[in-house]
């Protein structure tokens, strides 16, 4: 009656019966996730629309860098985690990595390390090692990331505690601080964003236009035919682990500068914020489908949505219902949606069958 | 897949997301603006009216802050003919408190009263907002002076540690023994400040029969402080006392040792409000336990930042303003009002109180 | 492994397994005594009869949240919204207190229930239904459900005098040694145990969990069985939504936060593998048990309370570890009694 736990990097939930034709489900999958991605960006473009015509102060430049300010973080970490999720894997330690190398960023401070760039140096070095910790437990001893990165998220934020106590650190220089929010000369976006947007596109790119990203989705939808195909699976893992590990570090040193402040509790629940983000995204749980165009769409949507309901009078408690209903939706709507097709597609008899 | 779904299913999902999206629609409460009362007070006449007072508490859903904002800053800004609004995240984060930060700042917010959940994190943002003409006021938990006009103080944390440490030296006696204390976050400003001044305190030869043996953390959550009470008691056999200095802790530890073996054994003292406190103190559970008025707080709060809205006062030292029922304060050193001594409630006087 | 093959044949192979879950709940069960026993060493009041009363109920409402998860985690699905679910019940039983001082307790435990069973149709009625996958759904209701628990309680707090001294005695009341809410515990526990191995539906939560496809195959109801673990998991949040309030008299908008990481860390940390087919409630119940434990115990072994969350960690990775190890032992066996088949 007992089976034992999945092989290394084995399926998970509910996934569709292997042995499927998986070029005819990827080609309808692409329909299906470029329409989302579509329905996603004009979901923006109203809510901007609207919120500038209806919301008084979203059409000013300030409350742009608002929420870019905000965005950049979760925007930070979404991006590997959108290559995690679509292997089939998921991350949920980040926040608790960027709290760790919060900490240590400020217990080094502390120490008399006053030199920015090592700072940096070590707080990504540190951050892609708690990343491969999970990484050697997800690819070497072939645990279900799920359960190891729930481990790693109350360890790593125990360790935060264990270097800063209940203590803060916040006497940065004013340049740092300033700096690291500091507009773009002209205009009021911080410069940030586009350190965010290079990062954007390098992960598009290794995702959508290489070898490599083909075979993301390939071990998404299916880990065994992956390997066979010559793809190291293990390997890619490891390393999309390592460099969630290390954005979340870069989300953490940004997060410190910009907060001027490290504390142990830095970040705390960001794992959910960004998982709903990169789902809404248009990205599969079970992995193998989902774009970054979408993902990107879904933080930007997010976080504007938030903002210009803030500024609506709208309490706390509504936008955490209206959250939790976007992630219900962009999960039910596209199956709601191919439903009724089949339906309708039955109903004419002429109109070819979807083949199965 | 999809084809062997049948139309009921379809039907009922979609009855499901509609339920679930009819239940997000209608949650939303409507924006807490008032309009103006007649002013009761006869010293706020000199404060402009239509004044937007915004008070930004820890967090929303929190019993202390309904009190001082809504049963108090409301009142008060009602009295100088403003209007009152009341916002804030739902968890108790410096991050998400910046986010409404910036926002109260873009909504042309005059004047911000917020207790600060981190002393550096809200700093740049209530900067930004300043520059763009708010006046910011922190009441509870302060920032860093620089990046406020005001604060306002429920009570020195000298006064404080002083009548905490006195209250539970009286509960257990002149014998003295082992005491703990029970915090709220680890991070939490006030609440270290108010330690370290207990530390100076008990470290006086008066005190010197009470031995401080431990200091946890009960994250203002009602069941970690349960626990952490429960802990304390089974780590220290010998322990005669615990002060709380958080409303949550004290209730929490309370309500476990009235519940244990060790009522009356272990005293108990800390920071609680009356309606919490009442059937510990009518039980015997504990003997006295202190705090200021959170209506008060708030109430001169929303005074403090009309004041500075209507440039009577701009937080420099030896400033006076008039607050309404509370009467005349004075800006002492920093740019802080301080609200007057906690108040010590005990059997005979807590039914007077009802918050 | 077919669904027939998680039913009927494949014996052997049951039996082995079965000694392996076996040796994986004796397992939690010596590291919890090993942890009692340390503790007992350096401070004998752990053990007395005032500190078993505190380490049992503060295991009791993990435990319940526990059970009800590893059911529906044996079925390869999870329910993150458990917490949230506790938050609402606890909230709605003390308003109803509120509204209502004379109210029977059973009215109010049925009603807890009820509300919680209510949550749970939402959540499976949107997996079963959608077929959507279960982590996301539920990490959606976990924000709708808290939200609305914030909404309608505002900045309100139920205080242990606006409920009848009748159930706060529930809540720190004791029969025979042992506390009156545990009881519950146990009742639950039994009652989902001989559920699960006893009733040929209760087998075939395993065999979904197992795998879906060849449940589905098999002929097995895998929409009406996932549907049914979701009512029971939201039935039994509510029940510890109502066991809560007993036990803790102060309820506001935030109770029960964040509770969803601690309970399945539970579930894992009792063995039951996080896509599905194996476990037992007794395991998760066990890990509940272990859990609380530690957080009572590492106070009074003088640990800084700033390395409990690590310890809690470590504890999980070593946990799923001890489970991988299990696996791949198990495996080795059986491909050697199974010959070259």
């Amino acid at each position: 009656m007992a089976e034992p736990t999945p092989a290394p990097g084995g399926g998970r939930a509910g996934r569709a019966p292997a042995g499927r034709g998986t070029a005819g489900r990827t080609a309808r999958w692409r329909g299906v996730a470029g329409s989302w991605d579509a329905a996603l960006l004009v979901a923006l473009a109203l809510v901007v629309v609207a919120g500038a015509l209806a919301v008084e102060g979203v059409a000013s430049p300030r409350f742009w860098r608002f929420v870019t300010l905000e965005v950049i973080p979760i925007a930070l970490i979404a991006l590997p985690m959108t290559l995690v999720i679509i292997t089939g894997e998921i991350d949920l330690s980040v926040a608790s990595i960027l709290g760790l190398t919060c900490t240590v960023m400020g217990q080094l401070w502390l120490w008399g390390i006053s030199s920015l760039p090592v700072l940096i140096a070590v707080a990504l070095l540190l951050g892609a090692l708690l990343g491969a910790v999970n990484g050697v437990f997800v690819t070497a001893f072939g645990l279900p990331s799920l359960a190891v990165t729930i481990g790693t998220l109350a360890l790593y934020r125990g360790l935060a505690y264990v270097v800063l106590g209940d203590r803060a650190v916040a006497d940065y220089p004013p340049g740092w601080t300033t700096g690291a929010i500091a507009a773009i000369p002209g205009l009021t976006i911080p410069w940030m964003i586009i350190v965010v947007a290079v990062l954007a596109v390098v992960f598009g790119l290794l995702l959508h236009a290489t070898p490599i990203g083909r075979g993301l989705y390939a071990m998404g939808n299916n880990a065994e035919a992956a390997r066979f195909t010559g793809i190291h699976v293990a390997r890619a893992k490891f390393w999309l682990f390592v460099a969630t590990g290390a954005m979340s570090a870069l989300a953490g040193v940004f997060w410190t500068l910009r907060y001027a402040s490290a504390r142990a509790d830095n970040g705390n629940g960001l794992e959910l914020a960004v998982v709903a983000a990169v789902l809404l995204g248009g990205v599969s749980i079970f992995g193998g489908r989902g774009r970054l165009v979408g993902v990107i769409a879904a933080v930007v949507l997010l976080g504007i949505l938030r903002n210009v309901l803030q500024l609506a009078y709208v309490p706390a408690n509504t936008l955490t219902i209206i959250t939790g209903s976007l992630l219900i939706v962009s999960v039910v709507g596209p199956n709601v949606a191919a439903m009724l097709r089949d339906r309708l597609r039955r109903r004419r008899p002429a109109a070819p069958l979807p083949q199965e | 897949m999809s084809a062997r779904i049948r139309g009921g299913r379809a039907v009922a999902l979609a009855l499901l997301t509609a339920l679930t999206l009819a239940a997000a629609g209608c949650a939303g409460e409507e924006p807490a603006t008032t309009a103006g009362q007649p002013a009761a007070g006869g010293g706020a006449k000199t404060i402009k009216e239509g004044l937007k007072i915004a008070f930004l508490p820890k967090q929303v859903n929190n019993p202390y802050f309904d009190a001082s904002d809504n049963k108090g800053g409301k009142v008060a800004v009602e009295e100088v003919k403003g209007v009152y609004s009341q916002t804030g995240p739902s968890e108790a984060s410096p991050s998400a408190q910046v986010s409404y930060i910036n926002t109260l700042s873009q909504q042309g917010a005059d004047v911000i009263v917020v207790s600060a959940n981190d002393k550096d994190a809200i700093c740049g943002a209530l900067q930004e907002a300043r520059t763009a003409g708010a006046k910011v006021v922190t009441y509870d938990s302060d920032t860093n002076p620089s990046c406020r006009d005001v604060f306002i103080n429920q009570a020195s944390a000298e006064g404080i540690a002083a009548s905490q440490v006195k209250l539970i030296s009286e509960a257990v006696g002149p014998d003295g023994g082992e005491i703990a204390i029970l915090s709220a976050t680890a991070n939490a400003t006030n609440q270290n400040a108010w330690i370290a001044m207990m530390k100076t305190e008990l470290a006086k030869p008066e005190h010197g029969r009470l031995k401080l043996v431990a200091t946890v953390y009960g994250d203002d959550d009602d069941q970690k402080s349960f626990q952490e009470a429960q802990g304390l008691l089974a780590k220290h056999p010998n322990l005669k006392g615990i002060i709380s200095p958080t409303t949550v802790g004290v209730a929490a530890a309370a309500r476990y040792l009235s519940g244990s073996e060790y009522k009356g054994k272990v005293q108990l003292t800390g920071l609680g409000t009356p309606n919490q406190m009442r059937a510990y103190v009518k039980d015997g559970t504990v003997k006295s336990f202190a705090l200021w008025n959170p209506s008060d707080l708030g109430y001169l709060a929303a005074y403090a930042g009309g004041a500075l809205a209507s440039g009577l006062i701009t937080g420099k030292e030896g400033e006076k303003f008039t607050a309404g029922r509370l009467g005349e304060y004075t800006v002492g050193k920093d740019g802080v009002v301080l609200l007057g001594d906690p108040f010590v409630f005990t059997k005979d006087n807590i039914d007077e109180f009802d918050f | 492994m077919t669904a027939a093959g998680v039913l009927g044949g494949a014996k052997e192979g049951g039996r082995l397994a079965h000694r392996v879950l076996l040796v994986r709940e004796l397992g939690i069960a010596v590291a919890l005594a090993l942890l009692v026993g340390v503790t007992v060493l350096v401070n004998p009041r752990f053990l007395t009869a005032q500190g078993i009363k505190d380490l049992l109920l503060g295991a009791t409402i993990l435990a319940v949240l526990a059970v009800g998860q590893s059911i529906v985690v044996i079925t390869r699905n999870v329910d993150l919204s458990v917490g949230s679910v506790l938050g609402l019940s606890a909230f709605a039983t003390g308003s109803l207190f509120v509204a209502n001082p004379g109210l029977p307790i059973p009215v109010a435990l049925a009603a807890g229930v009820l509300l919680g069973a209510a949550c749970g149709v939402v959540n499976g009625g949107l997996i079963a239904a959608a077929r959507v996958p279960a982590l996301v759904v539920t990490l959606g209701t976990l924000y709708v459900f808290r939200g609305l628990d914030h909404t309608w309680a505002g900045g309100r707090q139920i205080n242990a005098a606006d409920m009848p001294p009748g159930f706060l005695r529930m809540g720190s009341g004791t029969l025979l040694g042992v506390p009156v809410l545990t009881l519950f515990a146990v009742v639950v526990l039994v009652a989902a145990g001989y559920y699960l191995r006893g009733y040929r539906s209760g087998r075939e939560l395993y065999a979904i969990g197992s795998s879906p496809a060849a449940a589905r195959l098999a002929g097995i109801p895998v929409g009406r069985r996932v549907f049914a673990a979701f009512v029971a998991s939201g039935a039994l949040a509510g029940l510890a939504g109502v066991l809560y309030a007993a036990r803790f008299g102060t309820l506001d908008a935030n109770a029960g936060n964040g509770f969803e990481l601690n309970v399945v860390a539970a579930v894992v940390v009792g063995g039951v593998a996080i896509f599905g087919g194996s476990g037992s409630v007794y395991g998760a119940a066990l890990g509940a048990v272990l859990l609380t434990t530690i957080s009572s115990a590492l106070p009074v072994l003088g640990v800084s309370p700033f390395w409990q969350r690590a310890a809690v960690g470590a504890l999980i990775l070593a946990a799923i570890g001890l489970d991988r190890a299990l696996a791949v032992r198990l495996a080795k066996t059986l491909r050697g009694r199974n010959g070259h088949g």
